[in-house]
């Protein structure tokens, strides 16, 4: 017969460390998965109403003489809301199709553009408006938070367009191609 | 008349003197590139994935670089001109996320599983080196001591 050989004492980690570890790791896990799902969830979507934003604005690109504009305060009006770069070759293209829309559209009061400059230099922003003459309303979209809104991973051009009830009705990924294409959206939502 | 000329004198040469060494001071407060890159790369492009303002080619990332030349040269500082950039621009232009918030997360949790990490392997290795140990004490097994070995031993014995 053998003697039984003496057992190695059973030296775990410790019950109270085992429950901090994993209630980390699960308060990690909880945490990841919450910012995951806040990115991929829209927070704006056609026929969804567009959160609020406030916009400030260039000198020389004010509204109604004011220095700053608000979404929630332009209910009752079409807003196309257009976001731009003074570095972005596509966005030339369509300059001159929107600054034509917004003269034919402005007189009418009915309509309200505004431009929001994404991650643009000041100067290099308003360079770029003196260059294509444009006179809507325009300013920089400062520490990157109506485009976080928008929550989406921008490119630029991108045009919103919201009705009077401030409700989205329209996205546009990369430029517009003509002022028709551009009425061809606003006109019917005039008619309504 | 004299004191007079000579007034007029260090006036003209006082005015004459101010004026000549300015083009050479303002060429001097040109900042370098170097001097530029030092603050861009703690930026990051705001329109390209994971790219480095210093190294980043496209026109947006040239503009910034050409920004934070233009606020050096104002004598702007390091913290200035990147406090304007997150202002500007959000947090996420930083290559480092600021030390505030949900952020801590990124600086203390890698640490921490490291941490524990070192300890649960210095802990598995204490355990099995004295395992080892305990297995090279152990005695050599004792020989069966029952009867029935006794007796077959014996009997070899005597046929032998």
């Amino acid at each position: 017969m053998t003697p039984p050989s003496s057992p190695l004492p059973r030296r775990g980690v410790p019950l109270w460390a085992q429950i901090v570890i994993w209630v980390a790791l699960l308060g990690l896990l909880l945490v990841i998965g919450i910012g995951l799902a806040r990115v991929q969830q829209p927070m704006i979507a056609v026929g969804r109403p567009v959160p609020d934003f406030t916009l400030p604005l260039y000198e020389g690109y004010e509204y109604q003489g004011r220095s700053q504009v608000r979404l929630s305060e332009l209910r009752g009006q079409v807003v196309l809301v257009n976001f731009w770069a003074s570095w972005c070759k596509p966005c030339e293209s369509e300059a001159a199709d929107l600054e034509a829309a917004w003269r034919a559209y402005q007189p009418g009061g009915q309509v309200i553009f505004l431009g929001v400059d994404y991650v643009d230099t000041p100067l290099d922003g308003l360079s770029y408006l003196v260059k294509f003459d444009i006179t809507y309303p325009n300013g920089p979209d400062q520490g990157s938070r109506i485009s976080g809104l928008f929550n989406r991973d921008m490119g630029v051009p991108e045009t919103y367009i919201i009705d009077q009830q401030g409700v989205l009705r329209f996205i546009k990924i990369g430029p517009f191609a003509s002022v028709d294409e551009i009425r061809a959206v606003i006109d019917p939502l005039l008619r309504r | 008349m004299k004191e007079k000329r000579l007034l007029f004198a260090l006036v003209a040469l006082l005015v004459l003197g101010s004026l000549f060494p300015l083009p050479a001071l303002a060429q001097q407060a040109t900042p370098s590139d170097d001097e530029v890159n030092a603050i861009a790369r703690q930026l990051f492009c705001p329109v390209c994935e994971n790219t480095p303002l210093d190294v980043c080619p496209t026109e947006a990332c040239r503009q910034w670089r050409e920004l934070i030349r233009q606020m050096l040269a104002e004598g702007k500082s390091e913290d200035e001109i990147i406090q304007f950039f997150v202002d500007n621009y959000g947090a996420r232009v930083l290559a480092e996320p600021p030390r505030q918030g949900i952020n801590w997360i990124f600086y203390i949790v890698p640490p921490l599983a490291f941490l524990t990490g070192l300890f649960l392997l210095g802990r598995g290795l204490r355990d099995w080196q004295r395992k080892a140990r305990q297995t090279a004490v152990q005695p050599p097994p004792v020989p069966a001591a029952d009867e029935y070995a006794a007796r077959l031993e014996e009997e070899l014995r005597k046929r032998r």
